[in-house]
């Protein structure tokens, strides 16, 4: 990758850290749970996103943040207070600012009504409580780098605000706008001693001056002793220049500014009748030799060669050092914390991976070898296998993260529902650093995205109702994450009117989805709402629609192995609890086979297992069977045919058959021929190389080398359930 | 021996870029991320020249210069502030403190690295 | 390097020659990881007859696809002898199930002849164009349509 794409990379990566940051921030001082250094903290996020912005040449970006940061500088200098109102606009704003480093990064377009609407509020804040009007660097700073044709604006210290090229020539040689050469300034510069003890330059001060426009300079070495009379830490030089400039006489001091008192400086406009001295500008500066400790140069004159560049072929000698000392991140010995590349992990977690597969497969051989289990070779390999799952184990934590990353994206949406439902939403958020592997992160976000629409939308009354019914305006949604059981638990819950169960009967009734005279627990009712075909047009506002149904969230959390379930309370609220195993990498299951082929049953799946007897399987319709597990019948579905690996079923009672829990908390059983095992295996994506197959989650290397396949058990479930509705629906239309 | 450049950013984009340019150039770099970590960078490693940023947790830019002049072998190692803003009451105080010189961000690499040259010629 | 050599490898082929029953066809030697013995497959549920399922490939695991039956001919019968050429298609790594890879071809693209009008659907779906190598006729295929499509698959 290009370094300044590497560079941008981590721009953005930071951007979002800081927009995380704001954020929690403006939201800490919301709550009044913030301090001094969260305005600090606010100030310096923003400011952090300008900085690296300008680099990249983002305008908009810039002078949005710019705008920003100036008002959170008033806050932070105590001129703007901290109120309610004043965040309500900063969080508006955070959320515009967050739009604009997307767009800068996604190359996408932000609403620019809205932009302009925000930036227009930040102004006001700004002239809010101070008499005078925004703070005039807005101009400086965000001009500068918009035109690169304009003359930049030069600072005091003569450094010219650029945009970051480290391929381009920079500006410097540019001569600067012709201006009169009637007239030009005549600069005499003599440095004390304290300056050169200050670590300052007099040649660099030249330089800027040469900055503001065609100059000449004469050095005055007539005070120079000899080498022997030479004091190190004395003062000998003075400069002469002819600077022909638009700049006015305050320009030209600002130069001198950080040196005054430390120099004696005359600054007096002169007429000349001829441009001549001008005409060779910038390297007339170039080759003033080195101030104080002049020893080592011969005796300066105004036009030596340019002065030796220090140490510049030293790259590769420097670079392992600073790769030692600097390039590492972080303080390693303040927190510990190295910073490694994510490609290695993922590595060094496939080559783990690897090694428990190859462990098993060794263990099958020495297995089959008929080695008794008490002898030295099989206590080797158990002691080899103990090892393996603890180096899986710490392997896999390495890449553990805190839902933090996506949590924090969760205020913001909250905040643009509540504001497009019209209702007071608190979000409150707990267990953000809750640690679970980035796959099942990445895969997070969506369905918490979800349940939150859902939650502030159909979970929460409006305003009106709440208080009618006697409860706080506000309406609260809490989100957290916990561990249990070796499981991440998220759960979305909202104090909001609860799940009204008459209607939701009567509407599963009405589709279909139910039988008229079903007797339903207040659960089975309550997660009616996650069967296909329930969520429909009228349930779907602008807001948790999209099109998806929590049917669709439901199967997208199942196939990674999570489930989701409801709990409602009535005029109280509803909570959603998600629970998902702590990683994609591994999962616990069942080696079963079928039809010939070996296949995994994921644990968390199954709640039971048993041995049919005769009489326990009874057909129902022509080709349909249940099983009779204590008193209720069960579906059953046998997975040789399901899968397409057989035509006809199994006899039911020479298999085994797997209870597992289907969708809306009903039971399934899968017929599986024998079963095999339980075990550990790595997650291997048939999509990689292939593509999604119906009925299948995953597959995964077996001890032998060969693949197996993990079943998606409730998939199975699901096309059968489509199949016997189909069915129905076939038989009532004949 | 090349020259060993100190660079205190608490933005790691800043210090990436600044690695690189310096780096590109020739220059030994030690990085921090803050004041506090600087004044270990620098006590452990030591700098000829020092880049600062301003507006950092921890310790600030104002606050690292003072104490980096409070020390007796840095009392004359020339000191450039990094920073995006140019408002003259903040390069005041970073003068008064102690500062060598004023860069405005963004910078340009080329430049930067010539002006490198100069403070430490 | 001269001047030459630059234009003739800017026009030079490199192609692997393979056999499918009595034909020979050929792929770009560019898209081809390995070459490896067959090893028994794992069959994919719901999946068109040339899938011929899945192997296990250093860890990665991959489809292997019948090439003679994704041609239109019937379903290869694999054995020790058949050959899998592993190729990669996209970002995706597919095994191919062929009788015998032959040899390594250099050619240069204005050798290839275009696929005839004659030839069936599934022919001009795969086949790219023809080569002629000393008497010998060899089909060059190209690879992208040769794994299922999904959309179709789906509708279907």
């Amino acid at each position: 990758m290009d370094p300044m794409d590497a560079i941008k990379v981590t721009f953005f990566q930071e951007c979002d850290e800081q927009l995380g940051e704001l954020e929690a921030g403006l939201m800490a001082l919301e709550e009044g749970t913030g301090d001094r250094e969260t305005v600090n903290a606010v100030f310096r996020a923003v400011h952090s996103v300008k900085g690296g912005a300008g680099a990249f040449g983002f305008e908009d970006l810039v002078k949005f943040s710019h705008t920003f940061e100036t008002v959170l500088d008033l806050m932070r200098s105590d001129k703007l207070a901290i109120e309610p109102d004043v965040l309500h606009v900063m969080l508006r704003a955070s959320d515009v600012l967050a739009d604009l480093v997307h767009a800068a990064r996604d190359g996408g377009t932000v609403d620019q009504d809205r932009c302009a609407a925000l930036m227009e509020e930040l102004e006001h804040l700004a002239l809010g409580d101070s008499a005078a009007p925004a703070p005039a660097p807005v101009a400086a700073v965000t001009s500068a780098p918009a035109s690169p044709d304009a003359e930049p604006e030069p600072d005091e210290w003569g450094f010219v605000p650029l945009r970051i090229s480290i391929d381009d020539v920079p500006l410097l040689d540019e001569p600067a706008a012709p201006a009169s050469d009637e007239e030009i300034w005549k600069v005499t510069f003599t440095p004390r001693p304290a300056l050169y003890a200050k670590g300052s330059d007099a040649t660099i001060l030249l330089r800027e001056l040469a900055i503001l426009g065609e100059c000449d300079v004469a050095v005055d070495d007539s005070l120079v002793p000899s080498l022997d009379a030479m004091d190190v830490n004395a003062s000998y030089l003075s400069w002469t220049c002819f600077l022909n400039s638009d700049k006015d006489e305050a320009a030209i001091r600002e130069i001198f500014e950080f040196v005054e008192g430390d120099c004696d400086l005359i600054v007096e406009r002169i007429v000349v009748s001829t441009p001549a001295p001008i005409t060779a500008p910038m390297p007339v500066i170039e080759p003033i030799a080195p101030p104080p400790v002049a020893i080592v140069a011969p005796a300066p004159t105004a036009k030596p060669t340019a002065a030796p560049p220090r140490a510049a072929p030293a790259a590769s000698k420097a670079a392992p050092a600073a790769a030692a000392s600097g390039d590492g991140e972080g303080k390693a010995a303040a927190n510990a914390t190295i910073r490694v590349d994510l490609e290695r992990v993922d590595r060094l977690i496939d080559l783990v991976g690897e090694l428990v597969i190859n462990q098993a497969m060794l263990a099958q051989r020495v297995a089959e070898t008929g080695v008794v289990r008490s002898s030295n070779v099989a206590m080797g390999l158990d002691e080899l296998e103990q090892l393996t799952r603890e180096l899986q184990d710490s392997v896999m934590a390495i890449r553990a993260q805190p839902v933090k990353s996506v949590f924090q994206r969760m205020p913001r949406l909250v905040r643009e529902i509540a504001t497009a439902t019209n209702k007071q939403v608190r979000l409150v958020m707990d267990g953000e650093g809750t640690e679970v592997d980035k796959t099942v992160i990445e895969r997070l976000s969506d369905p918490i995205t979800h349940m939150l629409r859902n939650a502030v939308d159909h979970g929460l009354e409006t305003t009106q109702e709440r208080i009618d019914a006697g409860k706080a305006a506000e309406g609260t949604i809490r989100l957290a994450a916990l561990h249990r059981s070796g499981r991440i638990v998220i759960e979305v819950s909202d104090d909001g009117r609860g799940i009204n169960r008459e209607r939701v009967k009567a509407k599963a009734i009405e589709k279909g989805l139910i039988a008229a005279d079903l007797n339903m627990t207040d659960e089975e009712i309550d997660n009616i709402i996650f069967l296909p075909g329930f969520s429909t047009a009228s349930a779907i506002s602008d807001i948790s629609g999209r099109g998806v149904g929590m049917d669709v969230v439901k199967r997208s959390i199942q196939a990674l192995g999570g489930r989701i379930s409801i709990n409602s309370n009535p005029g109280k609220g509803s909570t959603f609890t998600l629970s998902l195993p702590l990683t994609l990498a591994v999962l616990d299951g069942m080696v079963v086979s079928a039809a010939e082929q070996t296949l995994i049953a994921p644990l968390t799946t199954i709640i039971e297992t048993l041995q049919p007897k005769p009489g326990e399987v009874r057909r129902l319709g022509p080709n349909r069977t249940v099983i009779a597990v204590r008193d209720a019948f069960v579906p059953l579905v046998d997975v040789g045919v399901a899968l397409g690996f057989r035509k006809e079923s199994a006899q039911p009672d020479s298999g085994v058959v797997l209870l597992v829990e289907s969708e809306g908390g009903g039971r399934a059983a899968l017929l599986v021929d024998d079963i095999q095992g339980q075990r550990q295996v790595v997650i291997k994506s048939l999509e990689a190389n292939y593509q999604r197959v119906e009925g299948v989650a995953a597959a995964t290397i077996l001890g032998d080398g060969r693949v197996a396949l993990i079943l998606d058990v409730d998939g199975l479930i699901a096309q059968r359930v489509s199949e016997t509705r189909a069915e129905t629906q076939l038989a009532k239309a004949g | 021996m090349s020259m060993r450049i100190l660079t205190v950013d608490d933005s790691r984009m800043m210090r990436e870029m600044l690695l690189m340019a310096l780096k590109g150039a020739g220059f030994d770099v030690v990085q921090a991320e803050d004041g506090e970590h600087g004044l270990e960078v620098l006590a452990e490693h030591g700098a000829d020249v020092i880049i600062t940023d301003i507006n950092m947790p921890k310790l600030d830019g104002f606050g690292f210069i003072e104490r980096v002049r409070g020390v007796e072998a840095h009392r004359a190692t020339p000191i450039l502030v990094l920073s995006t803003e140019s408002d003259a009451a903040k390069k005041a105080r970073a003068r008064d403190a102690g500062a060598t010189g004023w860069i405005v961000k963004p910078f340009d690499a080329a430049r930067l690295v010539e002006a490198i040259r100069r403070v430490s010629a | 390097m001269t001047n030459d050599d630059i234009e003739f490898a800017q026009n030079r082929l490199e192609l692997i020659s393979f056999r499918i029953g009595e034909q020979e066809y050929c792929v770009d030697i560019m898209a081809v990881r390995e070459i490896r013995g067959w090893a028994a497959a794992t069959p994919l549920p719901q999946s068109p007859p040339y899938v011929r399922g899945v192997i296990n490939l250093r860890g990665a695991v991959l489809p292997i696809i019948d090439l003679a039956n994704r041609l239109g001919f019937g379903v290869t019968e694999p054995d020790a002898r058949h050959v899998i050429i592993v190729v990669r298609i996209g970002g995706r790594v597919v095994g191919l199930l062929v009788d015998a890879v032959s040899e390594i071809l250099t050619t240069t693209a204005d050798a290839i002849q275009p696929t005839p009008d004659v030839a069936c659907d599934a022919v001009k779906r795969f086949v790219k164009g023809i080569l002629a190598v000393e008497g010998r006729m060899i089909s060059w295929i190209v690879l992208d349509q040769i794994l299922p499509d999904q959309s179709l698959e789906e509708a279907a």
